[in-house]
């Protein structure tokens, strides 16, 4: 099968990741109250960045990505050069990554958040009629985080609520719910990013000793995160909740559904408002972006694959730039049905953010 | 199909199954509040002897954190992996549509009516002042 050229239909780029270039660049946007809070402490000379993104981290940039100076993906013109032009996107979705999200103070946080909201908008969304952007939000104060994302949704360039993975609490936890309750309120799908607040291990094990065994634990967290969703009863409370799992891989889901599945029949009691099999309501609000979709050998495997997966409308495209998963254009996994590679390129990211139609 | 007395109602407590063999088929006849009921004692999921699992409620919840306890005493637990089965049905409570053991018809009858004929008592005397389980196989 010829590779797919995702920009001869114009896709919809469900993950790229524009960087704030540093925490000075946010300071324009910062309430003046902790602009000057930020300066008193010095907090300007730290860039903040999640320590899993080393800013130096191979698979942080793909190599032909890397800018000559600064973080990969903090500069707009090479993001427009690099993805936009090249896939043609109709549209892309920035995620950005940032500490804000995983600072102990739930004020600060908020602050930092709502400034890399307000630059999102006027220094990248402003800038370009494709681009898209998630709400950032501070996650451990879902008050703050629902006040945030009822702020910035009356701007319909905010087509979803941003949440990282392994948090300090698993995100079906009712604390969380009032996240939920406003992203629903407002038509927001819930995006989850690989990432920690990285202040506990990626897995149950304890921490680990090096990038590829972390790195890798994010895959199953993705696991993690949907059992808490979905024992928590999260898309019972909030059904027309959508939640997008972002960089998390996709050839892990089937194995985790038949396993979810099965234990489920024996032991549903314990939750009953899980009345119905927990592949069927991941099925129905449950979406994965393609980048990376970690790949079997074959392409043949790829086709087992989906049908394993049981659903088209679950994969979202995405490019997930500046990271390094693919070269070229080659965004798309080989071996998928021609049907189905339009549902992933445009249908699906449609009918997921319905802010984009 | 024939029909088989196989307990006097008295024998079967609310909330309990007798096991019995009829035409070599293990069957579990349960009495749910006064009513009978009977079930191969073969679960359809792999085989477990079914109607040796614990007789339940239904717990069900419309909403994270409400519960309610529903069909009390009408659900059985299959041994083996906990699936529920629904006593009246038969009917599997996670595979609804596909899963479901099977169900044999029973009725109550007096004794005076059995002395009349013509029923496979197997092992039950009857007498003809009580009532007993017949279950058709
Ligand atoms: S054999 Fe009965 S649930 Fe598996």
């Amino acid at each position: 099968m010829e590779p797919v050229n995702p920009s001869s239909m114009q896709a919809i780029d469900c993950d790229i990741h524009p960087a704030v270039p540093s925490t000075r660049a946010l300071l324009p946007y910062l309430d003046e109250y902790w602009r000057e809070h930020i300066l008193r402490r010095g907090l300007e000379a730290d860039n903040l960045e999640l320590s899993a993104f080393p800013v130096n981290a191979d698979l942080n940039s793909r190599p032909d990505w890397r800018p000559a100076r600064g973080i990969p993906g903090s500069d707009f013109d090479l993001l427009r050069s690099q993805v936009l032009e090249p896939f043609q996107s109709r549209f892309a979705i920035c995620n950005v990554l940032h500490g804000a999200q995983a600072m102990f103070s739930e004020d600060l946080s908020a602050a930092l958040c709502r400034a890399i909201n307000r630059w999102v908008a006027a220094e990248w969304l402003d800038r370009d009629p494709r681009l898209r952007a998630s709400i950032v939000v501070p996650p451990h104060s879902a008050d703050l985080a629902a006040e945030e994302i009822d702020r910035c949704a009356s701007d319909p360039r905010f087509v979803q609520v941003l949440m990282l993975e392994l948090t300090e609490l698993p995100l079906g936890r009712r604390q969380n719910w009032p996240i939920y309750a406003a992203a629903e309120r407002h038509g927001l799908p819930v995006g989850i990013h690989a990432g920690s607040s990285f202040r506990h291990p990626p897995s149950g094990l304890g921490w680990p000793s090096f990038y590829l065994e972390d790195y890798v634990s994010f895959a199953p967290g993705f696991g993690a995160v949907l059992n808490s969703l979905v024992t928590e009863g999260v898309f019972v409370k909030f059904p027309k909740l959508k939640v997008v799992l972002i960089e998390s891989g996709v050839t892990w889901l089937p194995a985790y559904l038949w396993r979810i599945d099965k234990t489920w029949r024996g032991v549903r009691a314990e939750t009953p408002w899980v009345d119905r099999l927990p592949s069927e309501i991941i099925r129905e609000h449950v979406r994965l972006t393609i980048q990376p979709f970690d790949e079997p050998p074959e392409q043949s495997q790829v086709q087992t694959l989906i049908e394993q997966i049981g659903s088209d409308e679950m994969l979202l495209f995405s490019t997930d730039y500046p990271h390094w998963h693919f070269d070229g254009i080659e965004a798309m996994p080989n071996g998928l049905p021609p049907d189905l590679i339009k549902k992933i390129l445009i249908d699906n990211p449609l009918a997921t953010y319905p802010r984009l139609s | 199909m024939s029909r088989h007395v196989v307990a006097a109602v008295g024998e079967i407590a609310p909330g309990t199954c007798k096991l019995v063999t009829v035409k070599g088929r293990e069957i579990g006849v349960f009495n749910v509040n006064n009513e009978f009921f009977a079930l191969i004692n073969r679960c359809p999921h792999q085989g477990a002897p079914l109607c040796r699992g614990e007789i339940l409620s239904r717990l069900v919840s419309k909403s994270p954190g409400q519960y309610e306890l529903t069909h009390r005493g009408e659900m059985l637990r299959c041994p083996w992996h906990c699936w529920e089965f629904d006593i009246r049905t038969g009917q599997s409570w996670c595979e609804p549509d596909s899963v479901q053991a099977r169900t044999y018809a029973v009725e109550i009858e007096p004794g005076s009516e059995l002395a009349k004929g013509p029923f496979a008592a197997e092992t039950v005397p009857v007498a003809i002042e009580q009532d007993y389980v017949v279950i058709t196989v």
